[in-house]
């Protein structure tokens, strides 16, 4: 490795705009002539609309117009789409009711947009939203998936029955039923995986910018995927053809899964701004992103794991109710099911496996990925059965898990997935040496004289990243491929450019994207520019999310540069009247192995483009493209511990050490590596201390619609963590990086809980554990 | 409509606004400094702290009108020259930031921690301290470390007046 | 926020002038959280005049155990006071765990009392300590001051100019905050006084806001040791519920804060 090679801690090249206040968010950028908009939106969770008056608000200060659905509908603008089909077990397709932009007759949930109000200013804009006037008819309204299966619950879409999406299985139903059956020992647990607010600290936003010389359009939006958002707003919505689309999503302040779909509002700002004639742009509050950014997790979930009189695994089986809110978001239908229902293997043997999934229609936001994605709702209810029958059984939690990790590799699980490497003990081992976990018995009784109670417990995950081929995806319903693009240019002064399809929104691919290619051509890195978040710049990409940048997105580069390498090598061959076969490129030389001959990179890069010596029939210039799709997911696992200690008097919560060893594969940049598990780690302890989505039953209204209600985890609520890596490459890229962005997200709820349950001795305890539920479970217990 | 002058980041600067404007929408917009932002309504993100008067202050939860006449310094105004202050540059060397949102908000915030204990921060203190800023990217960790780390290279001499 | 007038006030008379020019007419203190309210447009007052700059509303002196602090001095000021620290370490502590420190250099102890939040800190402090409440006609104490949630003993354009205490012998302040606000969801203030009795003040728990706990100040008055809390009973029913607490887990937090602010106080 070199200074800023592959695997060196290579400083952030991204950070001196960001701690200089230099960042370029959508808010920042101004265009002129442009104004700002407001949207009306439902303050009921159900309701139809009779009518809506715009007259009053048309009058108002500075109102350039008020445009609501009826209009959107008349100038052919589609509804929302999920761009996943799945299909229920009786084969029927799943129920995708209809999310028009701006309602027409009927909102769904508070927040749903039903009219947009565009003005001079955000406050014009504002004060006229509030003059426009919906006349409703307010209907019963359901927030609770299990309440909306129910015989006589509010019908939210007339085309899905009983608020039911889809009643989907995967697995050997009867296989697992039998081995329940003849079990020398079942585990039963009741789980709630709590609905989360993904909270990135940049709210959403909008400026759709109608050109109308050029009949073209420009969005700066934010999102981790604009080749996506160009692709569903020109196929689907019909806003515009992609040759008249731009899509540039710039610095992007935090993603976690809620930027990767394509909401309303970009819609309506772009298609607004034809219709008024200016440059409309939209900034969410933060209520405003309570109410509508996707929401994460929500499922309801009965596990059973059986074992035999040896503790070997024998079945597990999950029967999960998963809501997915008012509408079909644009990957919502995947997550319950292949990002979720084939993980129930874990890291362990389970011969037998089966999970039902039904998804329901409620009147609350739509629920889609966050980080995590479907995995951490898994690893939630297999790491907890496991903790939970390792205290049944006698035995300690870490030997049940050793007796039954898979050791062998590829290992074919009997849910789709075959992961091709791993090595689980060695994160167990490393985790439980760096927690001292031999020690724990000491701390407690330490613990126990200053009248504290103290638990520890780990979770043993396993995640699938990059998830790919795309041919893979496509049979099971996917409406894109998963593939990623690069393009690498090198430029005539031997400067190169890399321009991905991946997007950063925080993960540092200026940098470490970059480092792939000091590493490659010993050029220092900052001599490569990464551009990427603009589709008039990048031809296409698929966009970041599920821990895929690294695996997939590298891996284009590393192909693109694969061939840079070969047209550099033989250019330089061809100059140096040597073999191709013996160049070397090192250290930004270009050189004949075993002599002394060398170019400096540069030159070689100058005569690719002045093309007055190249090889016979070579086209002049070195810029190569390549496009990569994984022949497989990846799977990073990992082992994390926790330790807390319980107030009893109060109930509160104190993590006093949290461990995670984490195989990733190979790793670029440690640091960065490091900075993604510790923002998963924190958000894994968020929903499991401190974060919970509150509906009012009745009403439908959200009550943890801000930073008063909502528990954003903070400093003081967090510890220091202590992580560290075991590695078993992947076998499914160049690179060998099988993904680190969810992982503290996916290993640290369990491993919370896990602790807590063991501090307080009542294993009944619902997420998140705020101290006046640790409190009632300690009372309860005693 | 008012106008409202103050000095920000050592430049005087006026400008017409409505009473009701943030001083955050001032120097956003009307001043074209978008280091500062808007992470919540509710001031508690801190995502828009400046310094007013040589004090923190979340510029969402004050009016341009309310400053007038103040010394206001924001993100923009940190750096010397070329040199990064060495709050900045800690931010930088220990990974204190991912998306970059919150940081300009961080690091006035470290700045004025730093400004009123110098270098007897300590990371419970620092912790504390930052109960105003809300970072979803971090898990805190490394600011928390790059805090303490500038505040020990500062040392006591970064300390001003006590108030 | 709706629009609104901003007036800067140079006097408490001035003050006071400005505000009675407007039924919609409102003080402005510190702001942090009028602000917010205005911003969510929950409050629209027509004219906001400023305090902040009224030189005789700011500032701490204590002598021979009086304590005088001004209505517009922050809490950072009250926090970082060495004289407070001294005569009175339990407001101390208190204001150096109002809000986050942001908010501590703008938030007043005026604006703090005069919006009398059932959440906020300052009232159980003031009520604990008998403090008396100093307006620009009259003075009140605290007992007749603080009326119930969001009310106060003012009239209509009455300004709150400064904030008066008799050092106790005694005093603790002990806060279990709401995860998610960090307002107090529970926060007891203990005084023990000079002539020997006690007063404990509570906040953020009672549905009418801060009250007086009578059973504990006759225990602490006994005997001024967490221990003596053990055996008195707090009623939950004139307790708040809400999604972070319910009025039994607020019961059970105002006798472990009051036990924790005793030992706070030493």
């Amino acid at each position: 490795m070199g200074m800023e090679g592959i695997g060196a801690r290579v400083e952030r090249k991204e950070d001196k705009r960001f701690i200089t206040g230099k960042g370029r968010y959508t808010d920042d950028m101004v265009v002129p002539g442009m104004k700002h908009a407001h949207f009306v939106r439902s303050p009921h969770a159900h309701a139809s609309i009779r009518n809506i008056d715009t007259s009053t608000a048309m009058k108002m200060p500075g109102v350039i117009g008020v445009l609501a659905g009826d209009e959107l509908a008349s100038d052919g603008i589609g509804s929302l789409i999920c761009g996943w089909m799945i299909h229920s077990k009786d084969g029927s397709p799943m129920n995708m009711g209809d999310w028009r932009p701006l309602a027409q007759t009927k909102v769904r949930y508070v927040g749903d947009a039903v009219a947009v109000v565009v003005a001079d200013t955000k406050a014009q804009a504002r004060d006229a939203a509030e003059a426009v006037i919906v006349d409703y008819d307010v209907l019963p309204a359901v927030t609770e998936a299990v309440d909306a299966l129910k015989d006589g619950a509010p019908l939210i879409h007339d085309n899905a029955p009983g608020n039911l999406i889809y009643d989907w299985e995967i697995g050997d139903s009867a296989a697992v039923d039998a081995a329940i059956a003849g079990a020398a020992h079942v585990t039963r647990l009741d789980l709630v995986n709590n609905r989360l607010v993904p909270n990135a600290m940049e709210p959403r936003a909008a400026l759709g910018h109608y050109d109308e010389g050029e009949d073209h359009y420009t969005c700066w939006t934010t999102s981790q995927n604009p080749h996506v958002a160009r692709l569903v707003m020109s196929a689907f919505y019909n806003v515009a053809p992609e040759n008249k689309l731009r899509v540039i999503a710039p610095d992007v302040g935090g993603g976690f899964g809620s930027k990767i779909y394509i909401y309303p509002e970009e819609i309506v700002c772009l298609w607004a701004s034809k219709k008024t004639g200016v440059p409309v742009k939209w900034v969410a509050d933060r209520t405003e992103s309570f109410l509508t950014d996707a929401h994460g997790r929500d499922h309801v979930t009965t596990i059973q794991m059986a074992f035999d009189a040896d503790n070997k695994m024998l079945a597990v089986k999950a029967d999960t109710i998963a809501n997915l809110g008012a509408y079909m978001s644009l990957f919502s239908s995947v997550v319950p099911t292949f990002l979720h229902a084939i993980l129930y293997s874990g890291q362990y043997v389970i011969p037998a496996i089966h999970c039902n999934m039904r998804t329901v229609y409620t009147n609350t936001a739509p629920v889609d990925a966050y980080r995590g994605a479907g995995r951490p709702e898994t690893t939630f209810a297999l790491e907890r059965v496991v903790e939970t029958a390792a205290r049944e059984l006698g035995i300690s939690p870490a030997e049940l898990r050793r007796k039954n990790y898979i050791r062998e590799f590829p290992y074919q699980t009997p849910v789709i997935l075959c992961y091709d490497s791993g090595n689980y003990e060695a994160s167990l081992d490393a985790a439980m040496t760096a927690a001292d976990y031999n020690g724990f018995p000491g701390r407690k009784a330490e613990a126990e004289a200053r009248g504290m109670k103290r638990g520890i417990g780990m979770s043993s995950y396993i995640e699938a990243c990059g998830i790919a081929p795309s041919a893979a995806v496509g049979s099971l319903g996917a409406g894109v491929g998963l593939w990623e693009s690069a393009e690498v240019r090198v430029n005539a002064v031997g400067t190169i450019e890399v321009l991905t399809g991946s997007h950063s929104h925080g993960q540092g691919h200026e940098t470490t994207f970059a480092q792939l290619v000091a590493q490659r051509f010993g050029v220092g890195i900052d001599s490569v520019s990464i551009v990427h978040g603009d589709t008039d710049k990048v031809q296409m990409g698929m966009g970041t999310y599920g821990s895929r940048s690294g695996a997939v997105g590298m891996s284009a580069v590393v192909k693109a540069l694969d061939k840079v390498e070969a047209k550099a090598k033989k250019i330089a061959a061809h100059l140096m009247e040597a073999d191709e076969a013996d160049i070397v490129i090192e250290g930004g030389q270009v050189k004949v192995a075993g002599t002394d001959k060398a170019l400096g990179w540069h030159e070689v890069s100058l005569n690719a483009y002045t093309a007055h010596n190249l090889p016979d029939g070579m086209e002049p210039g070195l810029k190569e493209g390549a496009f990569f799709d994984p022949t497989n997911f990846s799977f990073p696992a990992g082992c994390h511990i926790c330790e807390v200690e319980v107030d009893p008097e109060t109930g509160k919560t104190e993590i006093v050490q949290f461990v995670a060893a984490d195989d990733f594969g190979n790793i670029i940049n440690p640091m960065v590596v490091e900075g993604q598990v510790h923002g998963g780690v924190a958000q894994g302890i968020g929903q499991a201390l401190l974060e919970g989505t509150h509906y009012d039953p009745e009403t439908g209204q959200l009550l943890t619609a801000s930073y008063m209600d909502y528990t954003m985890p903070r400093a003081d609520d967090l510890p220091g963590y202590t992580v560290s890596n075991t590695v078993t490459p992947a076998t499914t890229n160049p690179l060998g990086i099988k993904g680190c962005g969810e992982a503290g997200a996916i290993g640290a709820p369990p491993a919370v809980i896990n602790a807590i349950t063991d501090a307080i001795g009542n294993n009944d305890l619902a997420m998140p554990a705020t101290p006046q539920r640790v409190w009632a479970a300690l009372r309860s217990a005693q | 409509m008012t106008t409202v002058s103050m000095t920000v980041n050592g430049r005087t600067v006026s400008g017409q606004c409505e009473d009701r404007t943030l001083l955050v929408q001032f120097i956003r917009e009307n001043l074209g400094l978008t280091g500062t932002h808007v992470g919540c309504d509710t001031s508690q993100c801190g995502a828009c702290v400046v310094h007013v008067d040589g004090k923190a202050v979340k510029s969402c939860t004050m009016l341009a009108a309310q400053a007038n006449g103040s010394e206001v310094m924001t993100i923009e105004g940190l750096a010397s020259g070329g040199d990064l202050h060495p709050v900045q540059a800690a931010f930088r060397e220990h990974h204190g930031l991912q998306c970059g949102f919150c940081t300009p908000g961080m690091i006035m915030s470290a700045v004025d921690m730093i400004n009123r204990y110098g270098g007897q921060l300590d990371e419970k203190t620092v912790r504390a301290e930052l109960e105003g800023n809300i970072c979803r990217c971090t898990g805190y960790h490394n600011i928390v470390k790059a805090i303490l780390d500038a505040a020990s290279k500062m040392g006591d001499g970064a300390r001003v007046a006590a108030e | 926020m709706y629009a609104t007038n901003y007036h800067r006030a140079s006097s408490v008379e001035d003050a006071v002038n400005l505000v009675s020019t407007s039924d919609e007419a409102r003080f402005l203190s510190g702001g942090q959280t009028l602000l917010p309210t205005m911003k969510q447009r929950l409050a629209a007052p027509s004219d906001l005049v400023d305090l902040r700059h009224v030189a005789a509303m700011k500032g701490i002196s204590v002598s021979d155990g009086s304590i005088r602090i001004g209505a517009a001095t922050t809490h950072a000021e009250v926090a970082g006071s060495s004289e407070i620290a001294k005569a009175c370490p339990g407001l101390a502590h208190l204001a150096a765990h109002i809000g986050d420190p942001h908010v501590r250099h703008m938030g007043t102890i005026g604006g703090s009392i005069a919006n009398n939040d059932p959440a906020a800190d300052y009232p159980a402090g003031l009520m604990a300590l008998n403090a008396t409440i100093v307006t620009n006609t009259r003075s009140i104490s605290a007992d007749d001051f603080f009326t119930g949630m969001f009310e106060t003993a003012l009239d209509d354009g009455e300004l709150v100019v400064a904030v008066e205490i008799t050092a106790p012998a005694k005093c603790g302040y002990a806060k279990f905050p709401n995860p998610a606000s960090r307002y107090a969801m529970t926060g007891v203030f203990v005084a023990k006084h000079g002539d020997g009795s006690v007063r404990v003040a509570v906040t953020g728990a009672g549905s009418d806001g801060v009250f007086r706990h009578q059973a504990m100040e006759q225990a602490l008055a006994q005997n001024f040791s967490a221990e003596a809390l053990s055996g008195v009973a707090v009623d939950d029913s004139d307790l708040m519920a809400d999604i972070h607490a319910s009025s039994a887990y607020r019961a059970n937090l105002v006798k472990v804060m009051a036990k924790r602010a005793v030992t706070a106080a030493g």
